[in-house]
């Protein structure tokens, strides 16, 4: 491979500790593919990151308008990055649109990187600026640092020689901004290379064309005078070991497969496409050497009940979806419950109620996956706190699935679910085991299909082993036979007992921990889900600053870790900031009387590390 | 002399669960079962690798009767279970008990999906034209201006020709039965048992409770055999009392000759072949009352319709087996490896 990093003359480097660059522009300028090529990139060169895509919200909204416009947006330092950042550092703006849609979005004395082309009369118009006037020549962006560059004039320029047309010239475009943002921040060519040999590993051409151009907007920052500074962002104190790139619902769907191999059990799964958990769907699709039967159903019902039905045959049953498909689920969760098979069930949380905001985070479902079923139908419900993180929870919601006999929640959501971080990824050898309580053959006594062992777990058996021939069915089961009853002594007892073997659960996974801050602080920051970055972050630097503080993370939601009341206990203050109206907070208050205080937000997008920190300030002042 | 038999042969009681069958007395479910079970030990299949999977309904009740494996799932969703359970274990011979409420109504996307995709299972669709279990309203089946609690001025829908439904579903095997016709009954089973491939079979069935009577006319003695065909593969279609009447086909139209007159002999009719797709659509449009004065067809009985097409589950299957061949049996640690990994020393 020839050398990829070009010699660069001597610029005056800046040294920064983290740095956040939103790249924006139309869905069609390659924003998607620009952001994760650099995260990649500084992910490789050992920094840590986070990133979040903003899809537009509609897929076909007309070019150069505010409703097509695609973000993305990277963190990435030589510190531990738990956010992809509140306000970003830099603002890179394919046209006018992604400028008016973010400016926002950035510090003040922020960098904005605009293509000018995207300036021009049209897109202004379609922007909504007013009269047509530019914002880059009407002095409004005082506040920050321009840096204009007409990329769609300098990557046909660089294609010149190439027998290209026009359209598929500037389809570069973004290889020109990449290349230049990676002269700004000193990063190597190396990783978009080979990324851009094995993309059009088919079409050559494509590999000259995109590499020349990324070539020449590195080669641009390099020659130009305009620019005198370049930033040098360190790699990070991370611990020892072998990472890679993982996005939340890549991640969840590899947890599942880990599940699966370590159960040694087939998994199947069942899924309807719905945004934002179809991508478990695709990835799962992939990997059908591992004996995964993906089923794309007809609809979210049969999603679920083929799920049932493949669990009953002995595989583990998985269906994934988002709020209005866990909604139509409802009524199969309740039969999984009774059935007392194990299944799982996925909601990647979306913007509600109704179909809502299909594109944007939100962690409104909590009450709907405890609560959200007719009849006592107790159903764990557990939830995953990063990307990454997504891998630990599917594996554990398979265990937990399996080894109580019992349908399980996973809560994932949008942020994390199409977020990214570097993941120090685990070895199989690593991986502890999951044991399915099957019953392989029959003993001497008639078998009893609802016999429970001292977990109060059912055995699993499965249709084609003699002499374990069984009915089981969505009405109301005898103890022990499993034969239908309308008795009323023996409805209390199965209510009961299903009851407790959900409760039971608590003595089967992890006691809570205290993720920072010290047992008896005076404020405790309570969290669930996707909000862990961003407190952790502010937790992290209120500790800096001395404050009393601590951070608790939730995973396990329901049943509660057993020692979570008497942990609680120890705070003056709990503080439970969520991006619903406040339903982490209700369960903490009806469970324990603990006066738990909501922190509550619902605009599609996640807290930020700054929002959490000055709730936080405000009741420590108090 | 004694014989001995690899396998003990087993006896329809070896099918019948300990659980006491609580259908109203006379209705049309005990016939049903009782030739289920009765042709059970001729399919050849073990009973633990037997799995009944039920809706709701009356005749949803049907697997708890069955010494077999089998699940009484939820209404409407037995096609859809069956699926994910055929998918995870191809070898079960699984059988679909529902009735028109349960399939064509509440279920009625499940029912067409797992036609068109065509997973090797027998659905039996118990259609009474009435919902029993909810004590009597009219079903989607139910002829228009049928008087129930629900339509005390009589229904103003349209209903459903199930067969029709499964034919535009693309369903590879579609027969029709019925309660009162045991013999028919168990020889239509066990074609469907034999079919590789979705086989529906629509079961006329008596609900003398809140419907009685609605298939009479099929059933009765003095007026079965005119308003009856039951069509054979490779045969005639002749019917009427002493075979005294046929069908034959001009062009795309049906009509009744008489066979005693001279004018027509068995040579002259429609002979049936239930691989030609565009004649069992015409034979499942055979739908109207028999006493309609303007056509007056006979309902048919038997199986119109059958087609070879690969079933989900083997080409599901043939996958997996296909994506091992080409990238090697699952390796969990090059999965999580992926790529693009780096090391920080
Ligand atoms: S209500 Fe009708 S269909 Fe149901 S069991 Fe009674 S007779 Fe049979």
């Amino acid at each position: 491979m020839e050398e990829t990093k070009p010699k660069t003359k001597g610029k005056i480097q800046e040294s920064k500790k983290d740095v956040a660059i939103l790249f924006a522009g139309d869905s069609g300028d390659g924003i998607q593919l620009t952001g994760s090529q650099f995260s990649t990139t500084s992910a490789l060169f050992g920094n840590d990151i986070s990133t979040f895509p903003n899809f537009p919200a509609e897929i076909r909204a007309p070019q150069g308008t505010i409703a097509g416009v695609s973000g993305f947006q990277l963190n990435f330092g030589s510190i531990e990055i738990y956010t992809p950042g509140d306000l970003c550092d830099v603002l890179v703006v394919m046209n006018a649109a992604a400028l008016k849609a973010n400016l926002d979005k950035l510090k003040t004395s922020g960098t904005i990187i605009a293509n000018t082309s995207g300036f021009d009369k049209r897109n202004l118009k379609l922007a909504g600026y007013l009269d047509a006037r530019s914002p880059l020549e009407d002095n409004s962006l005082g506040k920050y640092r321009v840096i204009e560059i007409d990329v769609t004039k300098m990557t046909r320029e660089a294609l010149k020689e190439t027998s290209l047309g026009i359209k598929e010239k500037d389809r570069s475009k973004n290889m020109f901004v990449l290349g230049f943002l990676y002269w700004m921040y000193n990063r190597n060519l190396g990783p978009t290379q080979k990324f851009l040999e094995e993309k059009f590993a088919k079409t050559p051409e494509f590999i000259e064309s995109n590499l020349a151009v990324l070539k020449a907007g590195y080669n641009f920052g390099d020659t130009s005078e305009t620019f005198t500074t370049r930033f040098e962002v360190k790699p990070a104190p991370m611990p020892k070991g072998v990472y890679r790139n993982i996005m939340g619902n890549q991640a969840l769907a590899m947890g599942l497969i880990a599940a699966s191999q370590k159960a040694d059990v087939p998994l199947f799964y069942g899924s309807y496409p719905i945004t934002p958990a179809s991508d478990i769907l695709h990835e799962l699709s992939r990997h059908k050497n591992f004996d995964v039967r993906s089923f794309q159903a007809a609809d979210e019902i049969a999603a679920i009940t083929s799920s049932i039905g493949a669990s009953f045959a002995g595989n583990i049953g998985v269906t994934a979806s988002s709020g209005p498909g866990i909604a139509l689920k409802g009524e199969a969760l309740g039969l999984a419950c009774i059935l007392e098979l194990p299944l799982v069930v996925v909601n990647v949380q979306r913007g509600g109620p109704s179909t809502g905001l299909p594109t944007k985070t939100e962690q409104a479902d909590l009450l709907q996956a405890i609560y959200g079923r007719n009849g006592e139908a107790p159903i764990p419900v557990i939830a995953a706190a990063s990307p990454k993180d997504c891998f630990q929870m599917a594996f554990e919601a398979v265990r937990i699935a399996v080894e109580h006999m019992t349908p399980v929640f996973l809560l994932s959501d949008g942020y994390i679910a199409n977020g990214a971080e570097p993941w120090r990824f685990p070895s199989s050898k690593d991986i502890g085991k999951i044991t399915a309580p099957f019953l392989k053959k029959a003993g001497e006594e008639p078998f009893l299909p609802y016999e429970r062992d001292e977990k109060g777990v059912r055995k699993w058996a499965i249709p084609g082993i003699k002499g374990l021939e069984h009915r089981i069915g969505g009405l109301e089961k005898q103890d022990k036979t499993g034969n239908v009853s309308y008795d009323p002594e023996n409805h209390q007892k199965m209510v009961d007992i299903r009851a407790e073997k959900i409760a039971n659960i608590a003595n089967f996974i992890p006691e809570q921990e205290i993720d920072q801050g010290k047992v008896g602080a005076k404020l405790l920051i309570l969290t669930w889900g996707s909000v862990y970055g961003a407190a952790k972050t502010a937790v992290k630097d209120m500790l800096l600053k001395d404050l009393d503080v601590a951070h608790i993370h939730l995973k396990y939601l329901f049943p509660f870790p057993k020692n979570l009341e008497g942990l609680l206990r120890k705070f003056d203050k709990v503080l439970v900031p969520e991006l619903n109206k406040g339903q982490l907070v209700k369960l903490i208050r009806s469970e324990f009387l603990i006066d738990a205080i909501p922190f509550s937000k619902v605009k599609g997008l996640p807290f930020s590390s700054t929002e959490v920190q000055e709730e936080a300030l405000k009741h420590l002042e108090s | 002399m004694s014989v001995t038999t690899e396998k003990p042969t087993r006896s329809p009681k070896d099918f019948s669960s300990d659980q006491d069958v609580r259908w109203c007395p006379g209705c049309g479910d005990y016939s049903i079962l009782k030739q289920v079970q009765s042709i059970m030990p001729e399919i050849g299949v073990e009973k633990e690798d037997i799995v009944f999977i039920s809706g709701i309904g009356c005749s949803s009740r049907f697997p708890y009767y069955m010494n077999t494996y089998g699940m009484h799932s939820i209404h409407g969703r037995a096609p859809a279970i069956a699926s994910g359970l055929k998918s995870a274990n191809p070898d079960l011979s699984v059988w679909v008990i529902t009735g028109d409420g349960d399939a064509l109504s509440i279920g009625g996307n499940h029912l067409i999906h797992m036609l068109r995709r065509n997973f090797d299972f027998n659905i039996l669709l118990f259609n009474n034209e009435i919902y029993g279990l909810t004590k009597g309203q009219y079903s989607p089946t139910s002829p228009s201006g049928t008087i129930t609690k629900s339509t005390p001025m009589g229904s103003v829908d349209h209903p459903f020709n199930p067969l029709a439904l499964a034919s535009g579903a693309d369903g590879t095997f579609i027969s029709r039965a019925m309660d009162r016709d045991p013999k028919h009954l168990r020889e239509i089973l066990k074609d469907a048992n034999d079919h590789k491939g979705s086989s529906l079979i629509e079961i006329y069935q008596n609900c003398n409770v809140f419907n009685d009577g609605a298939f009479a006319v099929y059933t009765d003695k003095g007026s079965k055999e005119d308003s009856t065909v039951f069509v054979e593969h490779g045969k005639p279609m002749v019917f009427g009392k002493d075979g005294d009447k046929g069908i034959v086909l001009d062009g795309a139209t049906p009509h009744i000759v008489d066979l005693t007159d001279g004018n027509y002999d068995k040579h002259d009719l429609w002979v049936h072949d239930k691989y030609d797709r565009f004649k069992a659509g015409v034979l499942i449009r055979c739908f109207d009352a028999p006493s309609t004065p303007s056509v007056g067809l006979p309902r048919p009985f038997g199986v119109f319709y059958q087609e070879n097409r690969p079933t989900y589950e083997d080409l599901l299957h043939d996958q997996i087996k296909n994506s091992v061949e080409r990238k090697g049996k699952g390796d969990l640690d090059a999965l999580l490896r992926g790529t693009n990994t780096w090391e920080i020393a």
